[in-house]
């Protein structure tokens, strides 16, 4: 399983060029190596159909950056070096953060099953029954829709409801005229 | 247990970009990379050694599988993390185009 500790070394390394990067650009396409990677990941922990949705939302994801930061600016004018009296408040939280997550996050790990060997409690009775009762082969389609139908049903509304917010604030009609003129 | 730590080690990067950076663009990078990380824990929890993809090929054959479950939860989360990522890059657009910076500290004229 060499690859697979490459592979998240590769991904970290991509997430923190995509976080302190000045272009913006290359931020996003750093991002989408963070994707791809995950993508690949995927595939190795035996999920080829998470890694096939991953792969198809991660090109659109990119794109969606591309096209925003192409119709916008390239430059992050906000990255400096030094240090303002503005960034200690976040950062002292986030510190304070960062130790209570550690500290919950170490019992946390050593509650989980070891990596490879998961518990499979509920999807015991899925891998046993999910043929016969749904009649799909694939056994993660069988679970999305049908046995937790009802989740996926949940899931499609607020899709439709992010689609329908997306829709509504690029659209080009409306009072965009005359409420950019107030505050120009 | 590596794994697993890798993608705390990822939520936390993302976090900090949350927290931290004042440019719009990578904050919605930042929340990516939240979902990246939680998606990728649940595929890691999932994971059995030697086992094949949940997709029976043979019948009446017993097959050593990985844990379908995290993986159904996971497929519809990812494609919800690109339209609440659409829904950020439009909110971005539209602040860009009032305002003519992404930089959170110049964007002022947000009050009342």
């Amino acid at each position: 399983m060499i690859e697979l500790y490459v592979l998240l070394v590769a991904m970290l390394a991509a997430a923190v060029v995509a976080i302190e990067i000045k272009d913006l650009l290359a931020a996003a396409v750093s991002m989408g190596m963070v994707g791809f990677s995950v993508a690949i990941l995927f595939i190795l922990v035996q999920a080829p159909d998470l890694a096939i949705v991953q792969i198809v939302v991660e090109i659109l994801a990119v794109v969606f950056f591309a096209a925003v930061i192409l119709r916008t600016t390239h430059d992050d004018s906000t990255v400096q070096l030094r240090i303002t009296s503005r960034m200690i408040l976040p950062a002292v939280l986030y510190g304070i953060f960062v130790l209570m997550f550690v500290a919950v996050m170490t019992s946390v790990l050593r509650e989980l099953p070891v990596f490879g060997s998961p518990l499979m409690r509920v999807a015991g009775n899925y891998l046993a029954v999910g043929l016969n009762q749904s009649g799909a082969a694939n056994l993660v389609t069988a679970i999305v829709l049908d046995f937790r139908a009802y989740d996926t049903i949940g899931e499609a509304v607020v899709l439709f409801t992010a689609v329908v917010g997306v829709l509504t604030i690029v659209r080009q009609i409306g009072r965009k005229a005359d409420a950019g003129e107030e505050h120009a | 247990m590596v794994p697993f730590i890798a993608c705390l080690l990822l939520f936390l990067l993302g976090l900090y970009a949350i927290v931290l950076k004042r440019n719009i663009i990578k904050i919605i990078i930042g929340f990516s990379l939240m979902e990246y990380a939680v998606n990728l824990l649940f595929a890691f929890i999932g994971f059995k050694q030697g086992a094949i993809a949940p997709i029976i090929t043979r019948l009446g054959m017993t097959q050593d599988f990985v844990d379908p479950l995290p993986q159904a939860l996971v497929l519809t989360s990812i494609v919800i993390g690109l339209a609440t990522t659409a829904l950020m890059l439009a909110f971005a657009m539209r602040i860009y185009e009032k305002y003519h910076t992404f930089d959170i500290t110049e964007i002022r004229r947000l009050r009342g």
